[in-house]
């Protein structure tokens, strides 16, 4: 794809700035790719979110909430200007449709994935509700990401439909049916979940596969048990909130060791309260793994789409040999295979050279028909297995980068954590110093 | 049971040293401290807390060791006692005695006593949260509970000294305390005192609840700990470049669980356990009730009993004082360690050149 150089310099400068702390600006140092992706022109942000209500499809009211998606063109922020973003609202049900319509669309890509459509991995204080601030915040949060994701995506930012969901508020959603990709939606699901058995599929897919296997299962038990940690951990930081209230207590019964008492309480008091922030900030973390969840679903359909294709390939090819195998016993009159025909003809007696002719001829044309799915079949077969690979590495180096980022992100908030400790233990030591 | 004498503190020793000791032909010992035919050693407590200048009498509880006999096993510690008083022939003696023997020797001291606050010793039974009587760390800790017992004895003013004067007036004292029941008139002081015992005894109750409520919920903290950190080993297994970040993670989660293990062990043999016995003071003292009122009869048991409260406010104060720096010492300590934990896991991080393929061209 060509470059606009001078779009590219100032967007790189402009989002290498960003920090490994900062929850979506780390994302962006992977997503500075090579070609003129739409995220160099336009720039994207989920600002706002906002709860509706309305009517829904039975006709029963009902509360959702929305998202504000601004836009504006990159250059007029790189010249310095700044104007009004264009903006407009989305819920998630139309951020759903957009990536359905993607990935039915490139069924070699591996899709970005949208935020979970509901919290799982809760652990007991964080609501399971949709509502809860926290929880649209975290998808706000998740939404931009996305979006982000897509459309610095060197095949999925030059869609159309990809512009229009940014840009036309009304009206979108006739245009993405109108593409008819319900239909193959329909198919694909339905294929997704057949069983089939395919005789060569490329051996690379298939060890790709098993890794998507892996890093699902592997991401789910980690978020699981992550999850279950915090929930303890918040147990031990709020007990202690108890001996700020004792400690309140009993300094009222002392004398000298009544002001130590008090303040040491204090310091208990913020200590348990501390766990609060500690926890919600963790979970930002806990969201980048379970993107990566996600991603390994989107990379499993890649390589079962593999294994679709080569499958019909191999159908289609297997029926043109056998539509050959019969004209040439028809030809010849050598029955190398069993066939209802060949046992009526043997016991009934031949048929009439006219019927036999007809049914060559009619071969002939099944035959030219079989050839032609055959080309076709190799091709897409083909087409896809080379597009697929390419769009598999990409996302490894993605996923590598993004993991590493991550456990590193990990790693600053426990020392963060750890910091905090030490102070408020350290306040708590010298107020039980002049008990 | 040999009839004792409480002389001087020395004299306690004899009183348990009657009881159990006996010569080698296994008649008992008589009474006199100048007949004591044990080994004497000299050793230092170091764990004395008091100056040392007003100090004339070394008592140390150690050497736990199991005694089997036909009927019963049961540990035998070694008490040492060093002084430099005068009445006493030598200057240290060893016995070895069992948990009984202190519970007797508190009882007497009691009844001997009874306008005095005498310090608690462990509870007999076995504590929640343990398993077996016999566990290491119960017989430790209960080791240096009965180590701190008779160091609190030796210390006290009155008990330690020659308690002629003030068993005659123990006597007097329990006569009054017979005859009269129920109390008339109680000095304010002693009320204030009461309702004082009763708060610190609600209170140091609560506290010690709180942090037995904290270690359970670290030791479930702890448990889940150690599911976590091998989730990323596992995830290791199936990743090429990101092994090396995931192992680390794996490996600092579980070097932080170390230093959890640690400390709730601090907290367990630390914090607990001076709460505990001032959780057994408070009830203690509560006993002291109907005895109390009758004080201000007698003089002089009023200004020892002044004098001991006092003493037994310091006492407490100085005692978890210790105790609550000590755990926000330790509590440091475990932050600081998962901190330089977490700390060399990044540094190894950023050292080592994370693969910078030409993912951007350039300009």
């Amino acid at each position: 794809m060509a470059e606009d150089g001078k779009e590219e310099s100032v967007a790189t400068d402009d989002e290498s700035d960003h920090t490994a702390a900062d929850g979506t600006g780390s994302l962006n140092n992977t997503m500075v790719e090579e070609g003129s992706t739409l995220l160099r022109r336009m720039e994207i942000c989920v600002a706002e979110a906002e709860k509706r209500s309305g009517k829904n499809a039975v006709n029963m009211q009902e509360t959702f909430t929305v998202y504000l998606i601004e836009t504006r063109p990159m250059d007029a922020v790189v010249e310095g200007r700044n104007p009004a973003p264009d903006a407009l609202w989305r819920r998630y049900s139309e951020f759903e449709l957009l990536r359905n319509y993607l990935i039915v669309t490139y069924p070699y890509i591996v899709v970005p994935p949208l935020p979970e459509k509901r919290a799982e991995f809760v652990w007991h204080k964080l609501s399971a509700d949709n509502m809860d601030p926290d929880f649209v915040e975290r998808r706000r949060v998740g939404l931009e990401n996305f979006l982000l994701r897509v459309a610095s995506h060197p095949v999925l930012s030059n869609d159309q439909i990809l512009y229009h969901f940014l840009t036309e508020e009304h009206g979108w959603k006739e245009v993405v049916y109108e593409t008819g990709f319900q239909a193959k939606a329909d198919s694909r699901l339905r294929a997704l979940s057949a069983t089939f058995r395919v005789r060569n599929p490329d051996k690379r897919f298939m060890e790709m596969k098993h890794y998507s296997d892996e890093l699902q299962s592997h991401t789910s038990q980690l978020l699981r048990a992550r999850a279950r940690v915090a929930d303890r951990l918040y147990g031990v930081y709020k007990v202690h909130g108890n001996y700020g209230r004792v400690f309140s207590e009993w300094s009222a019964i002392e004398k000298e060791m009544g002001d130590g008492l008090q303040s040491a309480g204090h310091h208990m008091d913020a200590y348990a309260a501390s766990i609060d922030d500690i926890l919600e900030e963790e979970e930002h973390y806990a969201d980048q793994m379970k993107e990566y969840l996600f991603y390994a679903e989107a990379l499993r359909a890649v390589c079962r789409k593999h294994e679709l294709t080569q499958f019909e390939l191999e159908m289609a090819s297997q029926d043109l040999i056998s539509k050959k195998q019969q004209r040439e016993e028809l030809a010849t009159g050598i029955v190398r295979t069993f066939s209802f025909k060949g046992m009526t003809n043997k016991l009934f007696g031949q048929e009439a050279p006219e019927q036999r002719e007809a049914r060559l001829k009619l071969l002939e044309e099944l035959i030219a028909e079989g050839e032609d799915t055959v080309k076709e079949k190799t091709l897409e077969c083909e087409e896809h297995v080379e597009k697929a690979w390419v769009d598999m590495q990409r996302f490894k180096e993605q996923k590598d980068k993004d993991l590493r980022e991550a456990l590193i992100n990990y790693a600053v908030m426990q020392i963060s954590m750890c910091k905090k400790g030490i102070q408020v233990w350290g306040n708590a030591k010298e107020c039980f110093l002049k008990m | 049971m040999v009839h004792a004498q409480t002389t001087v503190l020395g004299g306690i020793v004899v009183m348990v040293m009657d009881k159990n000791t006996s010569r080698a032909d296994g008649s008992p010992m008589p009474n006199s401290p100048s007949s004591m035919v044990n080994q004497y050693r000299l050793e230092e407590d170091e764990e004395e807390q008091q100056d040392a200048n007003t100090k004339d009498l070394f008592i140390s509880v150690d050497n736990p060791e199991s005694h089997v006999t036909a009927i019963e096993t049961f540990i035998m510690y070694r008490v040492v006692t060093r002084t430099m008083r005068s009445e006493f022939d030598s200057s240290e003696y060893e016995v070895r005695r069992r948990y009984q023997d202190f519970l007797w020797l508190r009882s007497r001291l009691e009844e001997n006593h009874p306008t005095l606050i005498v310090h608690p010793l462990p509870e007999k039974f076995v504590m929640k949260g343990m398993v077996e009587r016999f566990n290491d760390d119960f017989i430790e800790t209960r080791r240096k509970a009965l180590h701190r017992f008779l160091n609190k004895i030796s210390e006290h003013p009155i008990l330690k000294q020659g308690p002629g004067f003030l068993s005659r007036m123990g006597e007097t004292v329990r006569a009054v305390a017979n005859s009269v029941r129920g109390l008339r008139s109680r000095p304010e002081e002693f009320t204030v005192m009461q309702e004082y015992v009763e708060d610190f005894s609600n209170k140091i109750c609560s506290v010690d609840k709180v942090t037995q409520r904290i270690i359970k919920e670290q030791r479930e903290y702890l448990d889940e700990l150690k599911q976590y950190g091998p989730t990323y080993t596992q995830w290791a297994g199936s990743e090429e470049d990101l092994v090396d970040p995931l192992k680390g993670v794996a490996s600092c989660v579980e070097r932080c669980s170390k230093e959890t293990e640690e400390q709730i062990q601090h907290l367990s043999e630390v914090l607990v356990p001076a709460l505990h016995e001032y959780v057994l003071c408070a009830e203690t003292l509560k006993l002291q009730e109907e005895v109390d009122g009758l004080a201000d009869r007698v003089e002089l048991a009023n200004n020892a009993l002044k004098g001991d409260w006092s003493r037994w406010q310091d006492s407490m104060r100085t005692d978890l004082k210790s105790a609550f720096m000590s755990t926000a010492e330790k509590n440091m300590e475990y932050y600081e360690k998962c901190l330089a934990v977490w700390e060399s896991f990044l540094l190894s991080q950023r050292v080592e050149p994370a693969e910078q393929k030409d993912v951007e061209d350039t300009s």
